[in-house]
């Protein structure tokens, strides 16, 4: 069975490509603009399946850790070092190539930490918190977790709202993109537009396979078997705390990753990112999705988010969230894939969850 | 790939085909008239979310003026089409929709966003796709960026500037004899730059902040932030907020026997706010645009006609709703980019050149536009105004 | 502000008088919780929608009739609503997982919230004063404030009062609190356990739509300011002991108070964050709330 379970990353990897032709082709390469960002969020989605799916422990505040990497880029990147450039802490900083000087659209200089290295510390610190929260809170259990890590959203929202250095409610604009050499960059030029879909794209399969890797190993059955029953797992000498928070972390991690390329593509970032209703608009995806039928939560979160994206629910747009939740929790409490109506296809997708467990 | 692999992987590019198929956006674009393939004018407001009391009314606006140029013929015979987005109040949303509007629609330019955080998100998509961009959100680093010195090229504003609000506000407490204030923001973006602009200008004028406290307006109650205020000795309290906390401080502070002066933003342009107050609301003193004394203005008053038309227009259009200066913010925006095309043609160079030397009369004030001041306002454009038997009247000592 | 001002007792009590009339609202809005959990094991994070809904609707009624009727009106419409939740979206779900739950009710909030917004708008409501104007001011010991203060600590006391007669006195209070003890075993002795979770919902709906009322003219009415309510009576009734519904009445009046004099000496920008700073502090250190768990399952039916 081991070779068998990457084909649907392949599958992943051939259909963005085939999207991305498809949309050259039709001249409709402004689509792409909400498919990259969709990208992202279905990178905070893919992370959360692993944590709601896979382990079976819910969420209500990760788009505070999308925040924590956004706004980590984004204050290191935007936050002007010229005055200082001469000073030696500076020089030094600079010789070990951790700053960057550039330019904004308004031919003001900046020299400012390196986007790279801002990256290396939102994903630092995105990780840290996700340990140190995860730590206390994940042996928590059913509405207890769900309101501790609600909590935990709303303390980031919070702090992101009113602390002036993070620009309070205005957030902050001005990000830089994101260089990676040879002229290519994460950013919004629309001449970059198709490099940034694959930039974005290439994270989520490389997500994918991340999961697909864990959850087929010793990890992903503990993570299984906690799902299953805690207690039976604990007795059967699997560390279920350590595996949660592996679980949490590795989840937090994503979402920082998405938070923070993200941020460089839209060149800015607000607190609307850590609100609430983000949170609960990833566990919809989620949920939506199949919660460990991680293609199904790509699929749906990919779709959601372009036509949320493009304002096509106009104000409808939370509504929309709320009744696919209810709908979903009401009628496919595993998913719009695992419907009776699907047989087919839940048959493929349990007989690859089976195949991951037991392989 | 087995045939039920097959099958998936059909299913998601179906799904994705018609995603994108089906996603015509929510806000049924207006049928062009006859023949001319309309002027395309993209508008992006929080219609939704905490700053919707802002964005409904500059949502109305863009809506009745459309019927209205259109009715009238256009412009230049051509019918505009104002496509209208709800951005929530949202930064990332007010990203894609600026994307969508300027690649996708290829409008000649964007009215809005409704909030600064927005605004500023936008500010620079706009400038990489020069792309003409008139705002109604209140932050003056919109249009000026103070710390390089820098005047963006295709950004524009309309509401009023905070810091001749602060200016005025203090000029009319110097002339009452009062020295020592408190100030109460709102913690969002037009609660902070108020609270900023104040206690830039105090020392100015020689007056002590002696209490400055931020809070979330959507708290359950504001009494504690008020005490506190209270508790300083002060001779008067500026309250920079937007609703519910304009109706709620007056009140609060009636109730506590806390009697002094209430200066208010020009936040508090809309008569339901000094309605939510009732009796607490006499006497609070606060600079706004002339929108709201339209009525009583003199009659070679340059602005009176605009003033009279835009209320006349809206309230017959909406009935039950009152108009209010961020409806006004809108007006302007969308008469000054109209002003333009009629001059020069859809071309988005041409509007932003056009615009750049304008002069026009609306609702915020008399506009004078230059290649260093992107709002055009002077602080004249604001009037001192008072309540006075539940409505606004001019402030006289 | 002047630090020897924080030893004045005067301006303390002040401080805590506003905390206790805000922890009034916090601690009905738990009892909400409370009743509906102790049921079902259900924890509705719709019930801050509960309270935006009855004062929406007494606002709209208002207009029409005497203000005592319009609240009258306001909460039976609003207990019918919570009625209709539960039929709808609740009780014919079997064995369903508490985190599909959590995620049902979450999702009948953001409903609720987005159809408030479209039946009636995004503006700011409220309520006329139940007694006096909005310039009326009482004082007590001393602080003034307004007299709704008064209609709130009265609205707590009546439905503490009031919820303590109707479980203990009448049969289906009781078999109320069967249901809360053993549910399997109550529905053993005939009870009928759904229509007591039915019940549940209503009240519960009834005491939220009651807090929304007799707070709306002193916090007005928004469409959207349910769930920062929820949070906070979660807070309280978490800090209580969930399902204790005596121990958050103490437990509302302390998070009010707190919330008020973190006012008084720190950065009212967070004030919102100490009450989730509270609620992570309980979860973390002690999950069955301040008052200890034991004596919370013996207080459990009040």
């Amino acid at each position: 069975m081991g070779p068998r379970r990457y084909i649907p990353v392949l599958a992943l990897a051939a259909l963005v490509a085939a999207v991305e032709r498809a949309v050259a082709l039709g001249g409709a390469g402004y689509y792409l603009t909400q498919l990259i960002m969709a990208a992202y969020y279905c990178l905070v989605a893919a992370g959360l399946c692993l944590l709601m799916g896979h382990a079976g422990q819910i969420s209500l505040g990760h788009a505070g850790f999308f925040a924590l990497g956004g706004y980590t880029s984004a204050a290191l990147t935007t936050h002007n070092l010229l005055a200082h450039a001469a000073e030696p802490w500076a020089r030094f900083l600079a010789s070990c190539g951790l700053l960057a000087e550039w330019q904004n659209v308004y031919g003001v200089k900046v020299l400012s930490v390196a986007p790279w290295a801002a990256f290396a510390a939102a994903v630092a610190l995105a990780a840290a918190v996700a340990f140190a929260i995860g730590v206390p809170i994940i042996r928590l259990r059913g509405h207890y977790l769900a309101m501790a890590t609600l909590g935990f959203g709303v303390i980031i929202y919070r702090i992101a709202a009113g602390t002036d250095a993070l620009g309070r409610s205005d957030g902050i604009a001005e990000v830089p993109p994101f260089a990676l050499g040879a002229g290519l960059a994460v950013g919004g030029a629309a001449a970059l537009r198709v490099f940034n879909y694959y930039v974005a794209w290439g994270l989520v399969v490389l997500g994918a396979l991340v999961i697909v890797n864990l959850t087929g190993s010793r990890v992903g059955r503990a993570l299984a078997s906690i799902h299953g029953n805690e207690a039976a797992a604990n007795a059967l000498g699997v560390d279920t705390a350590r595996c949660k928070v592996q679980a949490f972390v590795a989840s937090a991690v994503f979402a920082a990753v998405a938070g923070s390329f993200l941020t460089h593509y839209n060149g800015s970032i607000g607190p609307s990112e850590a609100s609430v209703m983000k949170s609960v608009r990833y566990v919809a995806i989620v949920a939506a999705g199949g919660m460990a039928n991680l293609w199904g939560v790509l699929l749906t979160g990919a779709a959601l988010n372009f036509l949320s994206l493009r304002g096509v629910f106009d104000t409808y747009d939370d509504a929309v969230f709320g009744a696919i939740l209810i709908a979903v929790m009401l009628f496919a409490p595993r998913g719009l894939l695992g419907m009776p109506q699907l047989r087919a296809l839940r048959g493929f997708v349990g007989r690859r969850l089976h195949a991951g467990r037991a392989a | 790939m087995s045939n039920v692999e097959r099958g998936i992987a059909a299913l998601i590019a179906a799904v994705i085909v018609v995603g994108m198929v089906g996603c015509e956006p929510g806000a049924a674009p207006k049928a062009p008239k006859e023949g001319a393939a309309p002027i395309k004018i993209g508008a992006i407001f929080a219609v939704t979310g905490g700053a919707a009391f802002l964005g409904v009314p500059e949502k109305n606006t863009a809506q009745m003026l459309q019927e209205k140029i259109n009715a009238a013929g256009g412009i230049n015979g051509t019918p505009i089409e104002i496509l209208i987005r709800d951005s929530a109040g949202d930064n990332e949303k007010a990203v894609s929709l600026a994307k969508q509007l300027i690649e996708e629609d290829k409008v000649v330019a964007i009215i809005g966003p409704t909030r600064s955080g927005p605004s500023m998100a936008i500010k620079g998509i706009c400038e990489e796709a020069k792309t003409p961009n008139l705002s109604c959100a209140a932050a003056e680093a919109i249009v000026y960026d103070e710390k390089n010195d820098v005047v963006p090229r295709y950004v524009f504003k309309t509401p009023q500037k905070d810091s001749f609000v602060a200016q005025l506000i203090f000029k009319t407490m110097k002339d009452m004899g009062i020295a020592k204030i408190g100030v109460l923001a709102e913690a969002g973006g037009f609660g902070d730059g108020g609270k900023a602009q104040l206690a830039k200008y105090a020392p100015e004028y020689g007056i002590e902040i002696a209490a400055s406290e931020s809070f979330d307006p959507k708290q359950a109650d504001l009494t504690p932030v008020v005490t506190k205020v209270q508790a300083a000795g002060v001779q008067a309290v500026v309250n920079w907020s937007i609703v519910p906390a304009q109706s709620q401080i007056p009140k609060i502070m009636k109730q506590m026997q806390f009697n002094v002066p209430i200066f208010h933003s020009h936040g508090f342009g809309n008569i339901k706010y000094v309605e939510g107050a009732g009796q607490a609301a006499e006497g609070i003193i606060f600079p706004c645009g002339r929108l709201l004394i339209a009525e009583s203005l003199a009659g070679d008053h340059p602005q009176k006609a605009v003033l009279a038309t835009y209320k006349k227009d809206y309230e017959a259009k909406f009935p039950g709703e009152e108009v209010s200066t961020f409806g006004g913010h809108a007006y302007d925006a969308i008469m000054i980019l109209v002003e333009a095309i009629k001059k020069v043609g859809p071309d988005r160079e041409k509007i932003r050149d056009a615009i750049e030397t304008m002069r026009f009369v609306g609702t915020g004030g008399v506009f004078q536009f230059t290649a260093r001041d992107h709002n055009g306002l002077g602080i004249d454009s604001l009037e001192v105004l008072t309540v006075k038997d539940g409505k606004f009247a001019q402030y006289v000592k | 502000m002047d630090p020897a001002l924080l030893l004045d007792p005067a301006l303390l009590w002040k401080f805590c008088l506003a905390g206790l009339a805000v922890g009034s609202i916090y601690a009905i809005v738990a009892i909400g919780f409370n009743i509906i959990y102790n049921t079902t094991g259900i924890i509705n994070f719709a019930q801050g929608e509960f309270v935006v809904l009855g004062a929406m609707t007494a606002i709209s009624l208002a207009g029409h009739m005497p203000l005592a009727a319009a609240v009258a009106l306001a909460v039976l419409a609003t207990m019918l609503a919570g009625a209709l939740i539960e039929i709808v979206f609740i009780r014919w779900l079997k064995d369903a997982s508490v985190l599909r739950l959590v995620i049902i009710t979450i999702g009948v909030s953001i409903l609720m919230r987005e159809g408030m917004l479209h039946a009636w708008d995004e503006k700011m409501h409220a309520l006329p004063h139940f007694s006096g104007t909005e310039t009326s001011s009482i004082a007590i010991l001393g602080a003034s404030c307004p007299p709704q203060y008064l209609w709130v600590f009265g609205t707590l006391a009546v439905i503490v009062a009031g919820l303590s007669l109707f479980f203990k006195l009448t049969v289906t209070g009781r078999a109320m609190r069967a249901c809360a003890a053993n549910r399997t075993a109550a529905r053993l002795c005939g009870i009928n356990a759904k229509a007591m979770v039915t019940l549940s919902f209503m009240l519960s709906a009834g005491i939220g739509a009651l807090a929304g009322c007799v707070t709306s003219p002193i916090t007005q009415t928004q469409y959207d300011m349910g769930a920062p309510l929820a949070i906070k009576g979660f807070t309280v009734a978490i800090v209580g002991g969930l399902g204790n519904s005596v121990a958050a009445v103490g437990a509302g009046l302390l998070v009010g108070v707190l919330e008020s004099l973190s006012v008084m000496i720190g950065c009212s920008t967070y004030q919102d964050g100490v009450a989730v700073a509270i609620l992570m502090a309980i979860l973390v250190c002690k999950p069955s709330g301040l008052f200890g768990s034991a004596e919370a399952a013996a207080l459990k039916e009040f």
